[in-house]
């Protein structure tokens, strides 16, 4: 079994849904609420990742990321270590591929909440992160952990753009999809079946959780 | 009949023969060979009429393929390995296996201004990328260099895999690792000129990349596949494999 492969995905996943939540959250909010003329250029740009191939990503991540790369460049700039071929690359990676899966169900959940409760909550003086946190936060949680099952999870599938963006390195950017890949390639299909299985299972108990827990929320609302 | 359908058909009819004759071939090919392949593959097409198909991918990876049915008809690979084991296992024809080119392995880099074994030992980059050890025979050569050099731990937790040669080519060539084991061929891909420095390794730190090409079970029945195979030996074909840096094979012509 290929314990590495398996921890590291999970630590990828974990850690780039938590970000998802902290980048999408204002991101939706700001789209859910914004009369902004160009709204649909950011919603467009937000779902690309849906539509794009994990290539052409891969393909330019791989280019911002290179030592030359502005990205790249940036973040040595900084003091951080090369980013292409590194853990914190496979991150930002995740980050861009699994960001319209954060932002939609937030943005759906923003969008349903009524403008009643944050008016009447202005009118009583609490101030905007206030009526965030206190009124927004809490009738929105089916939204939040939609977008965080979900970031999670599309994380957990993600092969294309770790394929080109990794180099495959046993336990910093070997992820079970391309373990998985590793295995069939060499037709080790016994090590490939119950890393597969493992997968399956835990995706799988993973969207049932979502969805368990979203209509008890709905039919407790 | 109308006098203009009769004409049509009489101008299909002229057409059947060439049709009847132009076979196809479906050939998978060792990522290292492919461009190479792809000229050859023309040429032959220009003398036959036959048209090659070419599947690229590592050795490892399409002898996967095949073992699970691909529907190739002809396999290229980088090593002499895999093909004799589809010969053993029948999904080849006996008798057909054959060196078609002995490969030669080069360190590449489009970021250093040197490159030679001094730059390995002593560790001055970042990434350095080699194919896939386990299913790119280039990748294997690779790592015996490494071993025969005996290079540091340090060395060895800078490197990073590519899928086949191909892509660790391309990792190269973008600048993203600063140097990669790759093969001659691909710097005398078709664009001819490719940037960056190289160092030829030596062949003594290698075991030899024989070549070697084997006719599969579903072209058994192919006039053009076999044609191909025969075509690959041919001074023309020669000729385009000295060009790309291959070495010449005893086993051929």
């Amino acid at each position: 079994m290929e314990w590495p492969a398996l921890w590291l995905t999970l630590r990828l996943a974990g850690i780039t849904a938590i970000l998802l939540l902290l980048l999408g959250t204002p991101i939706a909010w700001w789209l859910a609420r914004t009369r902004f003329r160009f709204k649909s250029v950011v919603e467009a740009m937000v779902a690309l990742p849906l539509v794009l191939p994990p290539t052409v990503l891969g393909f330019y991540l791989l280019l911002l990321l290179a030592p030359d790369g502005a990205i790249g460049r940036l973040w040595q700039y900084l003091g951080g270590g090369p980013l292409v071929f590194s853990f914190s690359g496979l991150v930002i990676g995740s980050l861009v591929y699994s960001l319209p899966f954060a932002v939609q169900p937030l943005q759906a959940a923003f969008a349903t909440l009524s403008h009643g409760c944050m008016e009447a909550a202005a009118t009583l003086r609490a101030a905007p992160l206030d009526r965030f946190l206190s009124i927004a936060v809490p009738l929105a949680r089916p939204g939040f952990l939609t977008a965080a099952v979900l970031g999670f999870a599309h994380t957990l599938g993600e092969f294309g753009v770790v394929l080109m963006i990794g180099g495959n390195i046993p336990g910093r950017t070997r992820v079970i999809s391309i373990a998985v890949y590793d295995q069939v390639e060499t037709l080790q299909y016994r090590q490939a079946h119950l890393l597969s299985a493992a997968v399956l299972m835990l995706s799988f108990v993973l969207l049932f959780a979502v969805y368990t827990l979203n209509r008890r929320h709905r039919h407790g609302a | 009949m109308t006098r203009p359908r009769q004409r049509l058909f009489a101008l299909l009819l002229t057409l059947l023969p060439a049709a009847a004759h132009a076979g196809e071939v479906y050939a998978a090919v060792a990522a290292n060979f492919a461009v190479a392949a792809g000229q050859i593959g023309a040429e032959f097409q220009r003398q036959t009429g036959h048209v090659v198909h070419l599947s690229p991918g590592s050795s490892g990876k399409l002898y996967a393929q095949i073992v699970n049915g691909a529907p190739y008809e002809v396999f290229l690979a980088a090593d002499a390995e895999r093909a004799q084991s589809l010969e053993r296992d029948q999904l080849a024809v006996s008798g057909s296996r054959f060196t078609y080119a002995r490969g030669r392995l080069v360190l590449w880099s489009t970021r250093l201004k040197k490159v030679d074994a001094d730059v390995l030992r002593a560790a001055r980059f970042n990434h350095l990328a080699v194919a896939n050890p386990k299913i790119a025979p280039y990748g294997a050569a690779s790592l015996e260099v490494l071993n025969q050099l005996d290079v540091s731990p340090a060395v060895r937790a800078r490197l990073v895999y590519g899928e086949d040669i191909g892509q660790t080519f391309q990792l190269a060539a973008s600048g993203a690792a600063d140097l990669a084991f790759v093969a001659l061929s691909q710097l005398r891909s078709a664009a001819g000129e490719t940037a960056g420095v190289y160092w030829l390794v030596p062949s003594s730190l290698y075991p030899p990349i024989e070549q070697q090409a084997v006719l599969l079970r579903r072209g058994e029945h192919n006039a053009a596949a076999r044609a191909f195979l025969d075509y690959l030996r041919m001074p023309a074909a020669r000729a385009i494999l000295a060009r790309f840096g291959y070495l010449a094979t005893n086993d051929g012509s």
